[in-house]
C-alpha cells in the first residue's frame, strides 16, 4: 500500500471516528456554519466537538504550516481529506475569511511576524476578520478608492467609508485597502492594511439585503489610528496584495456552484413535482433542465480538482480563479432558479415553521450575489479575455 | 490521480499532434472530398498511425496475429454497426437474429457505420431475444461484410467523412462468431460505446480548442471602425465564456477518461458528463467561430466550416448532449 493510500485509510477511519452524525447533514440555515470570533457561540454540542477535533488535529486548515495551528499537509494529502470529507457529507468546521482570503495573502506577503500574530487566531477560530474592499464609488473599479490612510510618526491615521463589508457588525478585525499616496496613479497608492475593528473611530451600519437578512453593512472610519507595522506587503505596493487574495476568494466563491454532496436535484424536485409513470420527474421540461444542471455541476467539480492539480504541477494562470468564479457563480443561480421552479408554491413561503422561516427562498435571493461579490461576472470575463486571452485594449 | 496528462501523456499528444499537422491537415480532407476519393480516408495515413501505435492503444501486446492483433497493426479496419434509427438508441436495437442450424440469421438493417463501405470485419449488434428497449436479448456478431446477404451503401457525409447503411437479407453468421454471450450482449455493447464517446468527447474537445484558437487570433488581427474587432467588449465576454467552457467541458473529459481507465464500470456517468459537455462546448465553438470570423466563415475556401460540420457529425456519433443528459437522468432516478 502506497503512503497515500495508508494516509486516505487513515483519514477515512479518523474521520468516521470524529465527526458526529449530525454535522453530515447539509447545512440548512445559517446557525449551521460556525465563524469563529471573540463572540463566537455554537449552535450546538456535535459543532462544538466537531470543531474542536478539527482544531485540535489541525484540520480546520490542513494545508497550513503546522507551526500556524495548520495540519501540515501536502497538496496530495490534503485533497484526500477534501475527498473524505465530502464523501462522509462532512460540514466545514470552521468557516471564515481568514482562512479563505487572509491566511493566503499573509503567508505569501506577511512578515514572520505578522503570521505568527494572526495565523494561529485564525485556524483557532479565535478572530473572526472582514473584507474592508469596496466603497460607494469604487466597485468594479475597485482601484479608484478614496478610504485615506495619512501619515503619523510610526502610525497611520485612516479616514473615509467602506460598503458591502460582509459581517462587518460580527468581524473582530478587517483587512483593508486604504490610499497612502493620493498623489500616484490609482493602482500605485494603495496599501493593504490590518486593524481591529473595535479599535476607536470604527463604527458599522447594517444593509437590509433583498432576502431580508443582514449579512453586509456599511462601514465609517474617523481618525482611526493604525501602527504602520500593520501594513501588509510594501506601502503603496497594496494593490498586489489586494489582486492575490482576490485570487484566493474568487476560487472559493466558484466552489458555490458544485456541492456533489446529497441527494441529486432531480430527486429533491420529485419530493414537490412527483413522476410519471415510468418514474420519471413528471415535468420533462425541468427534467431536462436538471440534468443539464447536473453535468454541468459535474463538470465543473472536475474543472475545480484540476485547477488544484494544475497548481500543483506550477501550469496554472494566476487569472484561471476568475473564469471558475464566473462559471460557478453561474451555475449556483441556475441551481437555486430549479429549486424554485421545482418547489413550485410551497417555494414561496417566506415565514412559516414549515418553510424554516422561507429558508429557500431566502437562499435562493442570496444566490444572486454570487455573481456580484468578489468581482461581478462581467468584470471576470473582461479579466480572462485580458489576462488569459491577451485581447486587445481589454 | 491527477486531472493533468503525464509526461508520458504530454508526449504521446505531441507526437500525435506532429504527425496530424505534418500528414493530415484540414486540406488533406478537403483533397480527399474534391477528389471524391473511393475509400474517403486514406489508407497510408492509417497506416502511419499504425506504425505509432496508435491503433493499437487499448489492445494488449499479446494478441499479435489474430483479428484484434490485426485491428491493433492497422492490417484489418473493422467497423461498429449500432445505429438503426435516426437516433442513437442502444437499446432500441432491431436487427433480427434468429437461430438457425449450428449459428444465427440476420435481418435487418444499420444505419451511420463508420466507414462501414470499406471494413474487412463487421461487428453488428442484434437482438436475439426480447423486444427493442430490453437490455436482455442483446448479442454482438462478427459478421463477413462480403458474406452473402449484405449489401453496403455508402454515404458521404455533411463533414466529408464516411458512412454505411447497411442491409442484412438473411446473412448466415456461424455460432463462433459470437462476440461475448448470446443474449448477454449489452453490457459488453455499453463498455465498447463508453469507450467510443470518451473518445468522440476528446476529439471535441481538441476540435473546439483549434476553432478558438483560430477565432481569438481572428479577434486581434480583424480590423473594423478603426480597431481590432477583439476590443469590442461584447465579443470578449463572448470569447470568454467560450475559453471558460472549453475549460471546464476539458477537465470533464479528462475525468471520464481516467475514469474509464481505473473503474471501467462504474464509469457511465462520467462518460455521459464528458459527452454531453464536449458536444455541446463543439457546439458552441463552431458556432462562435463562424460568427466571430464574419463573411470569411462563411466561405469553402476558409477552413472553419470543415470544424462545424465535423462538430454536427460528432454530436450524433453515439449519443448527442440530450441522449446523455437523460441517461444521467435515469442513472440518478428521476
Ligand atoms: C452579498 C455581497 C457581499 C459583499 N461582501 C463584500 C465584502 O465583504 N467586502 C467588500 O469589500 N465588498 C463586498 N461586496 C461588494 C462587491 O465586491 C461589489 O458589489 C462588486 O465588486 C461590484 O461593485 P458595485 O456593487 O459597485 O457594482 P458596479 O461596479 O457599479 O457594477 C454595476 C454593473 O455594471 C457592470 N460593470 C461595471 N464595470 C463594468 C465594465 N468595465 N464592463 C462591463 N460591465 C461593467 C457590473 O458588472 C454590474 O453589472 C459584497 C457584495 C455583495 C453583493
Amino acid at each position: 500500500m502506497s503512503d497515500l493510500e495508508k494516509f486516505r485509510r487513515e483519514t477515512r477511519a479518523w474521520l468516521e471516528a470524529n465527526c458526529p452524525p449530525e454535522m453530515r447533514k447539509p447545512m440548512t440555515s445559517d446557525e449551521d456554519t460556525f465563524w469563529g470570533g471573540r463572540d463566537a457561540k455554537f449552535s450546538s454540542e456535535p459543532q462544538r466537538a466537531w470543531f474542536e477535533r478539527m482544531r485540535d488535529k489541525g484540520w480546520t486548515v490542513p494545508h497550513w504550516p503546522q507551526e500556524y495551528g495548520g495540519g501540515g499537509l501536502d497538496g496530495e494529502q490534503a485533497k484526500i481529506v477534501r475527498q473524505e470529507m465530502a464523501a462522509i457529507g462532512a460540514r466545514a468546521p470552521l468557516v471564515s475569511f481568514g482562512i479563505s482570503m487572509l491566511g493566503p495573502a499573509l503567508l505569501k506577503y506577511g512578515t514572520e511576524a505578522q503570521k505568527k500574530e494572526h495565523l494561529p487566531k485564525i485556524t483557532a477560530g479565535l478572530i473572526r476578520w472582514c473584507q474592508g474592499y469596496s466603497e460607494p464609488n469604487a466597485g468594479s473599479d475597485l482601484a479608484s478608492l478614496q478610504t485615506r490612510a495619512e501619515t503619523d510618526g510610526d502610525d497611520f491615521i485612516i479616514n473615509g467609508q467602506k460598503i458591502w463589508t460582509s459581517y462587518a457588525n460580527y468581524a473582530d478585525w478587517i483587512f483593508c485597502l486604504v490610499r497612502t499616496d493620493p498623489k500616484a496613479k490609482k493602482h500605485d497608492g494603495i496599501s493593504f492594511i490590518l486593524f481591529d475593528m473595535a479599535s476607536k473611530g470604527v463604527s458599522t451600519k447594517p444593509i437590509l439585503l433583498i432576502s431580508g437578512r443582514s449579512p453586509f453593512c456599511e462601514t465609517f472610519f474617523d481618525n482611526v489610528r493604525v501602527p504602520k507595522s500593520h501594513v501588509v506587503g510594501t506601502v503603496n505596493r497594496g494593490w498586489d496584495v489586494a489582486k492575490y487574495l482576490l485570487q484566493h476568494e474568487r476560487a472559493m466563491i466558484s466552489g458555490m456552484g458544485e456541492r456533489g454532496v446529497g441527494r441529486p436535484l432531480g430527486q429533491v424536485a420529485a419530493d414537490s413535482v412527483g413522476h410519471d409513470e415510468q418514474g420519471r420527474l413528471e415535468d420533462p421540461i425541468l427534467r431536462g433542465q436538471i440534468a443539464a444542471f447536473e453535468i454541468d455541476e459535474a463538470a465543473l467539480a472536475a474543472a475545480a480538482e484540476r485547477a488544484v492539480d494544475l497548481a500543483k504541477a506550477g501550469q496554472s494562470h494566476p487569472a484561471f480563479s476568475s473564469a471558475m468564479k464566473y462559471y460557478g457563480t453561474e451555475l449556483n443561480k441556475r441551481r437555486y432558479e430549479i429549486l424554485m421552479s421545482a418547489g413550485g408554491i410551497d417555494a414561496l413561503e417566506w415565514e412559516s415553521e414549515r418553510s424554516k422561516g422561507g429558508a429557500r427562498p431566502r437562499a435562493w435571493l442570496r444566490t444572486k450575489a454570487n455573481s456580484i461579490e468578489g468581482g461581478t461576472s462581467e468584470v471576470m470575463l473582461g479579466i480572462v479575455a485580458k489576462r488569459i486571452l491577451d485581447l486587445p485594449g481589454a | 490521480m491527477a486531472l493533468v496528462l503525464t509526461e508520458e501523456q504530454s508526449m504521446l499528444r505531441d507526437s500525435a499532434r506532429g504527425l496530424i499537422s505534418d500528414k493530415a491537415p484540414v486540406s488533406h480532407l478537403r483533397q480527399l472530398r474534391d477528389s471524391k476519393d473511393a475509400t474517403g480516408f486514406s489508407r497510408e495515413l492509417w497506416k502511419a498511425f499504425a506504425e505509432m501505435g496508435f491503433t493499437g492503444l487499448l489492445v494488449p501486446e499479446d494478441f499479435g496475429g489474430s483479428a484484434l492483433g490485426c485491428v491493433a497493426d492497422g492490417s484489418l479496419l473493422a467497423a461498429f454497426a449500432v445505429d438503426e434509427g435516426a437516433k442513437h438508441r442502444p437499446l432500441q436495437t432491431n436487427l433480427q437474429a434468429k437461430r438457425s442450424g449450428n449459428g444465427f440469421k440476420l435481418n435487418g438493417a444499420k444505419a451511420f457505420v463508420v466507414d462501414g463501405h470499406t471494413a474487412d470485419l463487421l461487428i453488428v449488434a442484434a437482438r436475439s431475444a426480447g423486444s427493442p428497449g430490453e437490455r436482455d436479448g442483446l448479442t454482438l456478431f462478427l459478421v463477413d461484410p462480403k458474406a452473402n446477404g449484405v449489401a453496403a451503401d455508402r454515404t458521404a457525409m455533411v463533414d466529408s467523412h464516411n458512412a454505411a447503411r447497411i442491409n442484412f437479407d438473411n446473412v448466415e453468421v456461424n455460432a463462433d462468431h459470437v462476440l461475448g454471450e448470446v443474449d448477454q450482449g449489452y453490457q459488453l455493447l455499453e463498455g465498447v460505446l463508453n469507450i467510443g464517446r470518451g473518445a468522440v468527447a476528446s476529439e471535441m474537445v481538441g476540435l473546439s480548442e483549434e476553432v478558438f484558437g483560430r477565432t481569438v487570433n481572428y479577434l486581434k488581427e480583424r480590423k473594423q471602425f478603426g480597431k481590432a474587432i477583439g476590443e469590442f467588449q461584447a465579443l470578449q465576454h463572448r470569447a470568454a465564456q467560450l475559453y471558460i467552457e472549453i475549460e471546464i467541458t476539458r477537465a470533464a473529459v479528462l475525468k471520464a477518461l481516467q475514469t474509464l481507465d481505473a473503474n471501467f464500470d462504474s464509469a457511465g456517468a462520467a462518460v455521459a458528463v464528458a459527452k454531453a459537455r464536449a458536444g455541446s462546448t463543439a457546439t458552441l465553438a463552431v458556432q462562435e467561430g463562424v460568427q466571430m470570423h464574419g463573411g470569411m466563415g462563411m466561405t469553402d475556401q476558409f477552413d472553419i466550416g470543415f470544424f462545424m460540420k465535423r462538430a454536427r457529425v460528432c454530436q450524433e456519433l453515439f449519443g448527442d448532449a440530450n441522449f446523455h443528459a437523460d441517461q444521467l437522468a435515469r442513472m440518478k432516478s428521476y
